[in-house]
């Protein structure tokens, strides 16, 4: 392969940020017209990568070649001036900007905007023919969906003359017709000539869409090999380091009594947004209900009210008994106390308190134990001593309570996490987003976690916007849409086709 | 709070550097000034700690940064700014007034718990209302409290020219407390260390103590301890933890405003004997350097308190002592020293870091990052209506 073959080649990239070597002696070839993935762990060193190649980090040792030439990326200016593009896992728009407006921002072609606008314009009309990039160019970027924002971003890039896209996790805020629509959109600019580097973590992903894969874990880049000849197997055990189980090992549920019963639930936020727009569902003992949508369709917002920590309106009960949705009784502790448990969305926000060390994060929402503070103060004694049986039992790896939070791998928090919620014994284990950024490894190990509690009668609330997740361990699938359940399937007689209509709003009826 | 140094560096070394630097610079405005920064320092030292009057004077002045300080550091680890503590100290000096001027005391210590509620209920009543504008109506700490200090400072100016003052007299102060209100001096209860009648110092200097070792009960082993540092790490995570904001907010307020209002037991009972114009003397802000420098933790408080109190008395020292040696030369050197222990603490943190991480570098398990995005939460909950 000649050098002018290769759209970028970077050669013994390194990059440590303080003890932390984020990217370490990366060597990679990506063909010029090629869709070529970067699959790798939360911290594999992904994003250190792309960011290194766009300007933003200045690698510590190595050399980056673009077209065969090589280029020294001191900022982004230079990355755009060597063609290169990046569309970001959260845009860098202006949401109260037009769309021509947003695609101009930075690239004006002098002091009057017109010109640019004109130019923007027609360039806009033809992309949107050949690409089939549909966008209203004076539309205002806060009313587009999703979507369309992304395609925005690729836009942008495109008008300023982008040969090589990256795209960094395009597909997680995406239903599955708008993440096929993308990928459409992709292969043809790839035929087009254009290069692509797709960041991902999701091996189906990959196996869909790319020409070569390139694996990376803890820094290292372990392997580049052709999508074809390669399995989501071999992948994962490649980005893990050693054999993975990708299925779920599971008998069929057997519901008990109505342990969870939820009607009209309605919840407003704070802009007087109707976040809920009543809710009904239910939850027997020994059964896991998923609820999938696209994230930030009203599923935050179902945790948060059943949680205890939002306001809303309507019944709830647990146990046959109605739980207090008024006044100042209602709040977390309140819950607690009625046998919910919670692993919140976002455990380095909510869940943990990331400074704290293991031990003291054990007690963490359920300080008034007895067990913890049996008097005035708190029992330091008793608290290590619980963090290190639930380390020892959730496989908590270093094995430390000293250590803070912060220090532990996104897995390893989800597990302090999960050990402290599961081991309350609880009647309802609400749980959101349980594997979000946690690495392959212990993914299976929260999947066994959740089914054990399964098994074991209670009830249980899933919550991700990993549809093959909803799909493994629920025994019920509810799709939210707009603060609305659109329909209740079973996993096995649906398929990700017929949840991703419904993710997008559409009924069954509208499907038809 | 810091994992990358030794605990000893961070508590130690890193202050000592800091110190070392803010006297250097201040070494070079003195000789700018063209006077011998090396007799400077001496007269400093020598007249904070080089006799018994001076450790005396330093110890009083330290007992009321104390009090401050811990007033500050308990706001800080609900992560409050409260830089109210002027206001707070100066309405607990009216408490502390009005407790000891209440009654014919008999002795002072029936008098002292009287002053030490006194002062703790008004202090905490003066930082209420700022907490509970910002509990319930969101209204910023900072602005409030230090709008707070002004409004004080006028409500102690009225109540001292028309109502407290002694009739007939001239000058804006309450009578002197009885005998019986008057707190041992330093000279009574520790004559054998060699204080002398002159100084200030007082019995409230073990109140301090025993204020720090209460916020350290209190901040660190207690359940509201936690709870308060929990909601100061991370509110979101205090609400899922059913820590209600709203109280915390209230409690770590009034504890606040409590303690700065505990210093008017050292400065109005212990020192004047009666309530005059502005007895707080801007203790109320050194409190906030001494939070800084002291890492809000109470033993650090204690260390910074005694070095402030040091550099007032071996500043006041200094002007008599050395000619052109100001007010305002003395206050430029307290300025460097809360400036390079206070705001400029990464300008050290950061190098050193650097070399200790150079020195220990090892294999170390790859901390999740995501740095395009800040390094926070992987996936961020993109709202999508």
């Amino acid at each position: 392969m000649s050098a002018s073959d290769l759209a970028i080649e970077l050669r013994g990239i390194s990059k440590a940020f303080g003890p932390v070597q984020a990217n370490k002696d990366i060597s990679i070839q990506v063909k010029r017209g090629s869709i070529h993935g970067i699959i790798g762990e939360n911290g594999a060193g992904k994003s250190t990568l792309m960011s290194i190649l766009y300007g933003f980090y200045k690698a510590d040792a190595g050399e980056v070649f673009i077209g065969g030439q090589k280029t020294e990326i001191t900022d982004s200016q230079a990355a755009i001036d060597a063609g290169i593009g990046m569309v970001f896992q959260h845009f860098k728009l202006v949401e109260n900007f037009s769309v021509l407006e947003n695609i101009i921002l930075g690239a004006e072609d002098g002091a009057l905007l017109k010109p640019s606008l004109a130019k923007a314009r027609t360039l806009l009309k033809k992309l949107a023919d050949d690409y089939e990039m549909d966008v209203d160019p004076d539309a205002i970027i806060e009313d587009l969906g999703v979507g369309q924002q992304q395609r925005v971003e690729i836009l942008k890039a495109l008008y300023r003359e982008a040969d090589i896209l990256i795209l960094d996790e395009p597909t997680g805020v995406l239903t599955p017709a708008e993440a096929d629509h993308l990928f459409r959109i992709l292969q043809g600019l790839r035929d087009e000539g254009k290069t692509i580097i797709l960041i991902t973590h999701k091996l189906r992903e990959i196996m869909e869409i790319t020409d070569t894969v390139s694996v990376m874990r803890r820094g290292e880049m372990t392997a580049t090999v052709r999508t074809a000849d390669t399995s989501p197997e071999q992948l994962a055990e490649l980005m893990v380091g050693r054999k993975v189980l990708l299925r779920v090992d599971k008998t069929p549920a057997a519901p008990g009594d109505v342990i969870l019963e939820v009607e009209n639930l309605r919840v407003v936020d704070g802009q007087g947004v109707e976040r809920l727009r009543g809710i009904d569902l239910q939850i027997r003992a020994g059964e896991v209900l998923g609820i999938a949508g696209v994230a930030g369709n009203g599923q935050s917002e179902l945790l948060e009210v059943l949680g205890g920590y939002a306001r809303g309106t309507g019944t709830i009960r647990i146990n046959g008994q109605e739980i207090d949705l008024t006044g100042t009784a209602s709040d977390a502790r309140t819950r607690r106390a009625r046998g919910i448990a919670h692993v919140p969305e976002d455990r380095q926000r909510e869940g943990l308190i990331m400074d704290f060390a293991a031990w003291e994060n054990v007690a963490f929402g359920y300080q008034d134990d007895a067990r913890f503070a049996p008097g005035l103060l708190m029992d330091h004694g008793a608290m290590r001593a619980d963090c290190e049986g639930k380390m020892e039992r959730f496989d908590v790896r270093p094995p430390d309570p000293m250590l803070a939070a912060k220090n532990f791998s996104g897995g390893n928090q989800q597990k302090i996490v999960l050990a402290r919620e599961i081991e309350r014994n609880p009647d309802l284990l609400l749980i959101g987003q349980p594997t979000r950024g946690v690495d392959i490894g212990a993914i299976e190990f929260i999947h066994q976690q959740v089914i054990a509690l399964r098994d074991q009668g209670k009830a249980i609330l899933l919550v991700s916007v990993e549809l093959d997740e909803i799909m493994a361990l629920s025994d019920r699938i509810a799709v939210m849409f707009d603060g609305r359940i659109m329909g209740e399937r079973l996993p096995a007689e649906t398929n990700a086709n017929e949840l991703g209509l419904l993710m997008a709003g559409m009924t069954g009826e509208d499907a038809a | 709070m810091n994992d990358t140094l030794p605990r000893w560096v961070d508590i130690v070394l890193i202050p000592f550097i800091n110190l070392f630097l803010a006297l250097l610079v201040s070494g070079l405005v003195v000789l700018l000034i063209g006077k011998n920064p090396i007799e400077a320092l001496t007269i400093l030292v020598n007249g904070s700690v080089g006799s018994s009057y001076g450790w005396g004077y330093t110890l009083f002045y330290a007992t009321n940064f104390i009090f401050t300080g811990l007033g500050v550091a308990v706001a800080f680890h609900a992560r409050l700014f409260n830089i109210g503590g002027e206001g707070q100290a100066a309405l607990g000096g009216l408490g502390v007034a009005l407790a000891a001027l209440s009654l014919n005391w008999p002795h002072w210590s029936l008098a002292l718990p009287a002053a030490v509620i006194g002062g703790m209920l008004f202090g905490a009543a003066w930082a209420a209302i700022p907490a509970y504008l910002q509990a319930k109506r969101g209204s910023h700490i900072v602005i409030t409290t230090i709008m707070f200090n002004f409004i004080a400072s006028a409500l102690m100016v009225y109540l001292l020219a028309n109502v407290l003052k002694v009739p007939g007299s001239a000058s804006p102060e309450t009578a002197r407390f009885v005998e019986g209100a008057r707190l041992p001096n330093a000279y009574d209860v520790m004559s054998f260390l060699g204080f002398s009648r002159s100084t200030p110092l007082n019995i409230s200097f073990f109140v301090a103590i025993a204020a720090c070792v209460c916020v350290y009960f209190l901040i660190w082993r207690t359940k509201l301890g936690y709870e308060i540092r929990s909601f100061g790490k991370s509110e979101p995570g205090a609400i899922y933890a059913g820590i209600s904001p709203v109280r915390i907010t209230m409690i770590a307020m009034l504890i606040s405003g409590g303690l700065c209002g505990l210093m008017a037991v050292n400065a109005v009972m212990g020192e004047a004997e009666r309530l005059v114009l502005d007895p707080v003397q801007g203790a109320g802000f050194v409190g906030i350097a001494v939070a800084l420098m002291g890492r809000s933790h109470p033993v650090g408080v204690f260390i910074a308190a005694l070095l402030f109190g040091a550099l007032y008395q071996g500043g006041a020292e200094l002007t008599f002592e050395m000619n052109g040696m100001t007010r305002e030369m003395i206050l430029v050197i307290q300025a460097l020293v809360i400036l390079f222990t206070g705001a400029l603490d990464n300008m050290v943190r950061g190098p050193l870091e650097a070399v200790f991480v150079a020195r220990t570098r090892q294999p170390v398990p790859p901390v999740p990052t995501t740095p395009l995005t800040g390094g926070g939460h992987e996936e961020e909950k993109k709202v999508e209506p």
